[in-house]
């Protein structure tokens, strides 16, 4: 293979069978594309879903001749776990106009990173409300950009966070605040499913 | 390098796919369903067919797929089902269970741990 591309592909190994995701949400400029990159065996990668002005993603492309089409797009990085394990790591703008496209893309994940920048916490509001809403487990990271330090439980009472929701702060650049923020929330997802009256009720599609 | 599919107009995605329109409920693929091809390109073969086979002599996931050839995912999931429907890839689709199952949650862990 020949292509630039194709030269930095790095091959998944042969055995790899079972590929999960975690997806992180915030704010454009939160810093969602920098911890996926500080964690990532590959390079983010770019890519994109169609759709239509309405906001539904496009699953016929006869329907897409003559609409008006948008496009929506997100990046990703990936994690080989061990020989059969790969976790994909998605980068998601939390707005809105994208979450019609975000349930689609995003069923079966195993969970959610929001990823907040303090200066901003508002951004996070519409994220945190749609996950509760669908039942997908997440904690929260405050990026720690220097700014004023708020406490802990003021940016819980910002969000107006649930007390079981593990909210923690991280520096996106680094590598190993960054998975020590994925790592928080495996351990949250295991806690959750080992107590039935909390389990979350997300829904496999 | 450009967004990919930044100037694919609907015409040309109409043509790439044939105006085919499998990428809706029933297209078996997900995000991460890992890809492997089960032949080599054959001449004559559509050209993003013969760059899906050669992408996926080891297993690849959708998402990459479409990254890689620069077109939105739904579009790749409908050259995809093509394939599959020719026999010409298999597909390792996501155990959907695995996000509940402690043992799978296990593994995710210690693979994290030992970056
Ligand atoms: N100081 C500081 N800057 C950061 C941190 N994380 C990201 N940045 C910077 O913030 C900017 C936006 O980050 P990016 O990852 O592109 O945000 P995204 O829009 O959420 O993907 C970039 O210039 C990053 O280098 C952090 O933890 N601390
Ligand atoms: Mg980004």
């Amino acid at each position: 293979m020949d292509s630039a591309t194709s030269e930095t592909r790095t091959p998944l190994g042969a055995s790899a069978d079972n590929g999960l995701k975690i997806v992180v949400v915030g704010g454009f400029g939160a810093g969602k594309t920098t911890l996926v990159r500080s964690v990532s065996e590959i390079r983010p990668l770019n890519t994109e879903e169609l759709m239509t002005r309405a906001g539904e993603a496009v699953d016929d492309v006869r329907g897409v001749r003559g609409k008006h089409t948008t496009t929506v797009a997100f990046d990703f990085g990936r994690i080989s776990l061990d020989a059969h394990n790969v976790l994909y790591l998605f980068g998601a703008p939390g707005q809105e106009r994208f979450w019609f496209l975000w349930d689609q893309l995003f069923s079966g994940t195993l969970g959610a990173v929001v990823l907040v920048d303090t200066r901003r916490i508002d951004d996070s509001w519409y994220a945190i409300d749609r996950l509760e809403r669908n039942g997908t487990p997440f904690i929260v990271a405050c990026n720690d950009f220097g700014g004023p330090a708020f406490a802990p439980e003021q940016v819980r009472d910002a969000l107006d966070l649930d007390p079981h929701v593990p909210l923690i702060t991280c520096d996106a650049r680094s590598r190993e605040s960054s998975k020590l923020v994925l790592i928080t929330l495996v351990e949250h997802l295991r806690a959750l499913y080992a107590d039935p009256a909390r389990a979350p009720r997300q829904e496999l599609v | 390098m450009s967004r990919p599919g930044r100037d694919d107009s609907p015409d040309r995605l109409y043509t790439l796919t044939q105006g085919r329109s499998r990428s809706g409920p029933d297209n078996p693929f997900d995000l991460v369903t890992l890809v492997v091809a089960e032949c080599d390109p054959v001449p004559g073969m559509q050209s993003e067919h013969v760059a899906i086979l050669r992408m996926t002599e080891r297993p690849t996931a959708v998402v990459e797929i479409a990254a890689e050839l620069k077109l939105p995912v739904n579009i790749t999931r409908i050259l995809l089902s093509d394939l599959l429907a020719a026999g010409r890839v298999s597909a390792r689709h996501p155990r959907k269970a695995a996000v509940y199952d402690p043992d799978i949650l296990e593994q995710v862990l210690v693979g994290l741990r030992n970056l």
